[in-house]
């Protein structure tokens, strides 16, 4: 017996050329900020951007964003909506404000089922904002997205990275494109995370210091930009990405 | 899961099938249907028949519904999904995502959302069956 959705996936993917999903193996250290950020700023620069929000059971880029009372439209399958200037594809649309509490087999199959039914189109990059953990969502990205390169989020905390170094060995010993880490919410003058980084031989995308503007700016695109955090990352992604 | 997609999936893959086994010409498909992807059965039909790719031209597309089981995880209570009253919003959300499932439905004997598709998830291609090129 043949699982028709996989093979559909693929198909559904060929004209993105870079996928990159934002994910640390840790809870609350800024994945849906860096990912729903990183997403504008692509967008503001004129590439073709998709955002796709993968934590379905605590979606929260919709909030960053300021999205409500948007619908994907059915054509051959799912169109996303353009919001921001972003392909922005959410559970919201389907669970609404509810909670949707999914065991890891179940999380797979509704990926599967928003991968196959998903019509994205050409895309120059597609970000994904990861749950945290190191187990389900980043088991079955790798499964399932071939072509997805690893943006990763810490904190400055050492216990933050003992868990981010897990997942970030984890990455390299899959042989899996890690583009980089970002140390985020930096308080401190530590340089800590970035010599482990570099020890790794993986790139250090650099510092997005504590914003205290932060939390006022969230729905608010427009602020959220330009806010320290939204001008640090601006100069992270000047510098480090591209596309090839 | 949306009809179009799903009958583009079954074409695509069934015809993957078809090269992998080196059939010319496909007579038959069987497909197995979960009752919680609530597919209309007669658009999913009509796609196909628009989608019909070159091996499948002739082929008859055999459709098996799969009735949707539902079990408690908390208190092992079985149900079955057609049993249960949703409005048109939450069949709406479970037919595009059926593990919505878990966000619209309860366990009518406990309340608990913890509960496993026991059956009637997914959709399968079970064979295809045709003629075998020569040579
Ligand atoms: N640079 C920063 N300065 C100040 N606050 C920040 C910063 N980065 C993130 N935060 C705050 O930290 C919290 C967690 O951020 P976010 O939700 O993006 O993390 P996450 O890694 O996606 O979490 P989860 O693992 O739950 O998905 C939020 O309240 C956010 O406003
Ligand atoms: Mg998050
Ligand atoms: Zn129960």
């Amino acid at each position: 017996m043949v699982d028709p959705r996989i093979p559909l996936i693929s198909e559904r993917l060929r004209e993105i050329r870079r996928v990159i999903a934002v994910s640390s193996g840790k809870g609350g250290v800024g994945k849906s900020l860096v990912a729903s950020v990183l997403a504008l700023t692509l967008a503001k620069k004129g590439y073709k951007v998709g955002f796709f929000d993968t934590d379905f059971t605590s979606p929260s880029s919709h909030i960053i964003l300021g999205v409500s009372n948007i619908q994907p439209e059915e054509m051959n399958g799912i169109v996303p909506p353009t919001v921001h200037g972003l392909k922005y594809m959410s559970i919201i649309y389907y669970a609404g404000d509810r909670a949707s509490p999914l065991r890891g087999a179940e999380f797979s199959n509704a990926l599967i089922e928003l991968l196959a039914v998903t019509v994205w189109g050409e895309l120059d990059f597609l970000i994904i904002d990861m749950p945290p953990g190191i187990s389900d969502a980043t088991l079955d990205v790798l499964r399932l997205i071939k072509k997805a390169e690893f943006l990763v989020v810490t904190t400055s905390s050492r216990l933050a990275f003992e868990t981010v170094r897990k997942f970030i060995d984890l990455l390299l010993e899959l042989n899996v494109p890690v583009l980089g880490v970002i140390e985020n919410m930096k308080m401190t003058n530590s340089d800590f995370i970035r010599k482990e980084t570099e020890e790794k031989g993986i790139k250090f995308w650099g510092e997005i210091p504590f914003d205290k503007n932060l939390e006022e700016s969230i729905g608010d695109v427009e602020r959220l930009l330009n806010i320290e955090f939204g001008k640090a990352l601006e100069r992270m992604i000047g510098e480090k990405i591209d596309l090839n | 899961m949306h009809e179009w997609a799903l009958a583009e999936a079954v074409i695509k893959t069934a015809s993957q099938i078809a090269e992998k086994e080196g059939l010319d010409n496909v007579s038959e498909v069987n497909i197995r249907l979960g009752e919680l992807q609530q597919v209309d059965i007669e658009i999913f039909k009509f796609a196909l028949s628009q989608l019909k790719a070159p091996k499948l031209e002739k082929a008859q597309f055999n459709i098996r519904r799969d009735e949707a089981k539902l079990r408690c995880r908390v208190c092992s209570y079985e149900w079955t999904f057609s049993s249960v009253e949703l409005d048109e919003e939450a069949r709406e959300a479970v037919h595009f995502v059926p593990e919505i499932a878990h966000a619209f439905m309860k366990c009518p004997q406990c309340g608990s959302p913890d509960f496993e598709v026991v059956s009637g998830r997914g959709v399968w291609i079970e064979s295809v069956k045709g003629v075998k090129r020569h040579g």
